[in-house]
């Protein structure tokens, strides 16, 4: 029993602070995108509109959920559930600090391949069940995009174990230790590129967000949904950011390892730093640039997305999978030497 | 590293096509639609070095991939026959696609993979290859089947086979999950010896047994389960049938040895029942309702599944004889088919299938060689001596009646008597009736070559049969 | 009943009426939903039985991958079941009658062959137990062959799908991104000198 609360109050602790950041993350984007297109921003609500957030939250909350009279109401209704689910699942396995995690699974990489593989189904059961075009093309869309680029994900991702050779997120940045030049944003350079662009993609983030596409249809997947409904799939979507952003850090930029790890002065200097400080620094760095991705692109047309993740990311990844397999097996300098 | 290159030692052709396979699939794309006829040539390449490759390991035996895969004198001759008949099932398949536009890279791949799966099923030893062997073939079988797309006909029929041949690959794999349920094994040596110690799990085995000879026969084409032959044999493409209809047979009979005879011996006072129903009601339903048929390519597809009636009864008589038997007669009915099927071809052009039976009226007045050469291999699947027909159909009765089934064989030979009627009947439409095409053939000089020494070996078999016979019998230890 | 069983049951008891909510569902799309929580379902059956790999790759690979195809498909089919169904209840007694004389054979052959098979539970792996480890080291070495002639089968799929669908059709608008970045100014911007043309309506002095 006590061990169970154990795991609810862990629970808790990754999923607070989670809702905290998404709700702050929104007014990043609000504020920075501003800035980056020379304008305020929100700045009524709170001293600079740092109460805006909250102000949001309480306005959605109180809103009405229209059901659409033609919809498939159980699906309407479940679409948002299965949107959340998996982005907040997949934080289980997640690790903040060495041991700092809540489930230290053998093959934690496969599971959170697995559950933002499924994350897809919210949106398609959206789309389809609300019984509007707009909707239906969005679902479409989204699901088409998916499947296209979660083949170039997992495959990037394969190239990380390769070079880990474990599926142990923990293992993986343990894998990295000693110094900036042994994280894997080196060797594996193209892998990295495509897996944080197959990120954006998997997020229907900017220029990627033809789910959405709020210029052509609406607000795709989820014009029909308001008030409280609306605001998990908005959650969703931030939490999944964090997600794919944490994920790059870990994966390719070392953890919680310290950048300065092997530099004479430095690595002393900044010793005190705890490594869960520098992965949420690497993770905000990410988190920015899905904003300036978003404040810079223009949206992709959907036939270049899929010719991107079909003809060009696929092919890289599968070249450099076997470059990574080549240099592993032969021990090959400057890595694996 | 060096297991590895052990294992290879054995599986050299299968490497090699599977290699090539590749190449073409490359090469292809870099081709124009001028210089389309280097994939058909690559493809011949390729099965002839899978020959020579053959053949330089004949001799040797072992088996490979820990029991996955056996190299034995069966699988080195049943693999010579399968490269030999399916060349010249890509030569007269050649000018038939390019005549309709259908000459494509991919004939020639799915053809080679099917090649692979074919070979790999004659090394299967273990349930899983041959699982995996059965769908490479039949994979590669169904997309050749819809190949040509602007066909109602063909899509259809492609559409068949799948659904069937995907029930049928369910039935089959149940019964081989009841056999590992039962044995604990997936290796065909070990299920042998299981079944021989047999005890408590018979029972199982049994059940499993019953399932995996419905999906074998389904693959045949034995009846109760051949359904699907006619309209698939009917609806694809005569390039198609001519590669269905031949070389997959040898696969075919290289499973029921595999399954059967290695695995399952211990079983075949059980086998042997259901087999003999298979083949009698086969024998009765290809042979009676070919009579009634005017197309000439589902009227083959009654003979084949008469011929698989009469393959069946060779295995079924549980002997080493009968199995050689049977393994002479799968590989002579191969080439006959492949002859049948290549001439019809042979009459096609572009715009014209000559489908129907009437087609060949007055053959005779347009090309006697041809018409000459069409009559034998008519003679050789009736079994008139001295055609191999003959000598196939005898060994089989002789290995049936050693085992003192006499019933099975009187009915054998009066099927076979009611049989001869429709294959004689080609014979006087071509002799006896008054050409209404009276074009003469357009076939490529090449092509006419070959059919004919392919119906030429057909009565070079019946007069010689001894080296076959004998090549076969030493297979099977006979 | 430990805490084990009792979720053993739940789970198979919601696999056992997703799977029946698949054939009976009239709506496709339903019908391919409830075949994803069957999906979903049976991974935990299979997490419970410590196959954690096999369990995570149903889900990664049927659930996150093939059924969001189907779906993709079924969504967009505008089928009405109604003469589908038309038959049904014409050879419903027929077939009960076939299927009864089936099951009744199973059960009476099978009676007195399975009792012997039940080998009782797996004995519990150690913590430190790798089963994404272990499959590898099998799929590798004693199922090496079988495994790339299922790589073969997936190739011959893929050969065949294209083979089937691939067209070139005359007319389609069809553009080459390669040649798009290649363009230059000069290819596409003429500068045309000419001279000014007078202001209208006023005369010239």
């Amino acid at each position: 029993m006590i061990e169970l609360l154990i795991i609810l109050a862990k629970i808790i602790l990754i999923v607070g602070p989670l809702m905290g950041a998404v709700a702050y993350f929104t007014y990043a984007e609000r504020k920075i995108i501003g800035y980056m297109q020379v304008r305020l921003g929100p700045n009524r609500v709170g001293p600079k509109g740092w109460g805006q957030p909250i102000a949001d939250a309480v306005k959605l909350m109180f809103k009405e959920i229209v059901v659409p009279a033609q919809s498939n109401r159980y699906l309407f209704l479940l679409a948002p559930v299965l949107s959340i689910a998996p982005s907040l699942a997949a934080w289980a396995v997640v690790p903040f600090g060495d041991g700092l995690v809540l489930a230290d699974i053998d093959a934690s990489l496969l599971y959170i391949l697995a559950l933002t593989s499924t994350g897809v189904y919210g949106i398609i059961v959206a789309g389809w069940s609300a019984n509007s075009k707009y909707s239906f093309l969005g679902a479409m869309r989204s699901a088409a995009q998916v499947v296209a680029y979660e083949i170039a994900m997992g495959f990037a991702l394969v190239g990380v174990l390769i070079a880990a050779g474990s599926l142990n997120l923990r293992e993986i940045v343990l894998a990295q230790q000693g110094g900036i030049w042994h994280w894997y944003f080196l060797p594996l350079l193209p892998l990295f590129l495509v897996y944080y662009i197959s990120g954006v993609a998997e997020t229907n983030r900017a220029p990627f967000d033809v789910a959405e596409g709020e210029s052509e249809i609406v607000a795709g997947f989820h014009v029909e949904y308001g008030g409280m409904a609306f605001a998990v799939f908005f959650l969703a979507e931030y939490a999944n950011i964090i997600l794919v952003s944490m994920l790059v850090s870990l994966l390719f930029f070392g953890g919680w390892n310290s950048p300065f790890e092997g530099i004479w002065g430095l690595e002393t200097l900044f010793g005190w730093v705890p490594g869960l400080v520098w992965l949420l620094v690497k993770t905000s760095f990410f988190m920015f640039t899905f904003l300036w991705l978003r404040a810079t692109f223009p949206r992709y047309r959907y036939d270049q997305i899929m010719r991107l993740g079909w003809k060009v990311f696929i092919p890289v990844t599968i070249v450099w999978l076997l470059v990574v397999g080549v240099a592993v097996v032969g021990d090959l300098p400057p890595w694996w030497g | 590293m060096n297991s590895v290159m052990a294992d290879l030692s054995h599986a050299w052709p299968e490497v090699y096509i599977l290699t090539m396979a590749c190449v073409l699939l490359v090469v292809d794309l870099y081709l124009t639609e001028r210089f389309r006829f280097v994939s058909y040539l690559l493809a011949q390449v390729t099965l002839l070095g899978a020959a020579m490759l053959t053949l330089g390991q004949m001799g040797g035996e072992g088996t490979a991939f820990t029991g996955a895969f056996v190299h034995d004198a069966m699988s080195d001759i049943l693999k010579l026959f399968i490269y030999l008949v399916s060349a010249m099932v890509f030569l007269y398949a050649r000018d038939y696609l390019k005549a309709r536009n259908l000459l494509k890279g991919e004939f020639y791949m799915l053809g080679l993979f099917g090649v692979l799966g074919m070979m790999l099923l004659a090394s299967a030893h273990s349930l899983l290859m041959l699982y995996l062997g059965l769908e490479l073939m039949s994979l590669s079988m169904y997309a050749l089947v819809a190949f040509n797309r602007d066909s109602p006909v063909a899509s259809e029929a492609a559409m068949k086979y799948f659904v069937l041949g995907a029930i049928a690959s369910g039935m089959l794999l149940y019964g081989m999950s009841l056999i590992y349920g039962a044995t604990g094994s997936l290796d065909v040596a070990t299920v042998a010896q299981a079944v021989t110690d047999e005890g408590v799990k018979g029972q199982v085995i049994r059940f499993g047994v019953v399932f995996l000879l419905v999906g074998l026969a389904f693959k045949l084409g034995a009846a109760p389960f051949h359904m699907w032959l006619p309209d698939v044999y009917q609806g694809a493409p005569t390039a198609v049938t001519l590669y269905l209809s031949a070389a997959p047979k040898i696969a075919a009979f290289a499973m029921f040895i595999r399954l059967l005879v290695d695995g399952l011996s211990g079983l075949v006072a059980d086998w042997q029942q259901m087999l003999a129903v298979m083949a009698v009601l086969s024998l009765a339903i290809g042979n009676v309702v070919a009579i009634a048929q005017t197309n000439i390519k589902r009227m083959l597809a009654y003979s084949t599944i008469s011929h698989a009636g009469f393959l069946l009864l060779g295995v079924l008589a549980g002997t080493p004889d009968g199995y050689a038997a049977a393994m002479f007669y799968t590989l002579t009915y191969a080439i006959m088919a492949a002859a049948g099927f290549g001439m019809i071809t042979v009459l096609s052009r572009a715009g014209f299938e000559a489908e129907e039976i009437d087609d060949f009226k007055g053959l005779n007045s347009r090309s006697p060689w041809m018409a000459g050469m069409m009559a034998l291999i008519m003679f050789s699947m009736a079994g008139v001596p001295p055609t191999v027909g003959f000598f196939a159909k005898l060994g089989v009765l002789e290995a049936v009646l050693a085992v003192d089934m006499v019933w099975l064989a009187l009915a054998a030979v009066f099927f076979s008597i009611i049989g001869a009627y429709y294959y004689i009947r080609v014979v006087k439409v071509m002799y006896f009736d008054e050409a209404a095409d009276e074009s003469p053939l357009e076939a490529a000089v090449d092509t006419r070559i070959v059919v004919s020494a392919n119906a030429l070996a057909v009565l070079y078999l019946g007069l010689f049969p001894g080296t076959l016979m004998a090549i076969c019998n030493a297979a099977l230890g006979a | 009943m430990s805490f084990e069983r009792i979720l053993f049951y739940l789970f198979a008891a919601i696999l056992v009426f997703a799977a029946l909510r698949v054939i009976s569902s009239r709506n496709p799309v339903h019908s391919a939903l409830f075949l994803v929580l069957a999906f979903f379902t049976s991974s935990a059956l299979w997490i419970l039985l410590e196959a954690e790999f096999l369990a995570i790759t149903l889900v990664l690979v049927y659930v996150g991958a093939v059924m969001v195809l189907f779906l993709f498909v079924v969504m967009m089919l505008d089928i009405n079941f109604a003469p589908l169904r038309e038959g049904f209840t014409r050879y419903l007694p027929l077939g009960a009658v076939v299927a009864l004389v089936i099951v009744a054979e199973i059960v009476l052959v099978l009676l007195r062959g399975f009792d012997t098979l039940s080998g009782g539970a797996p004995a519990p792996k150690p913590a430190d137990y790798s089963n994404t480890r272990a499959i590898g080291e099998v799929l590798y070495t004693d199922y090496l062959l079988p495994f790339e002639i299922a790589s073969v089968i997936l190739l011959v799929a893929i050969i065949a799908a294209i083979a089937l669908t691939l067209r070139k059709r005359p007319g389609t608008r069809h553009q080459d991104p390669g040649k798009q970045v290649q363009v230059r100014k000069s290819d596409r911007l003429r500068i045309v000198e000419m001279k000014a043309e007078p202001r209208a309506g006023r005369a010239e002095s």
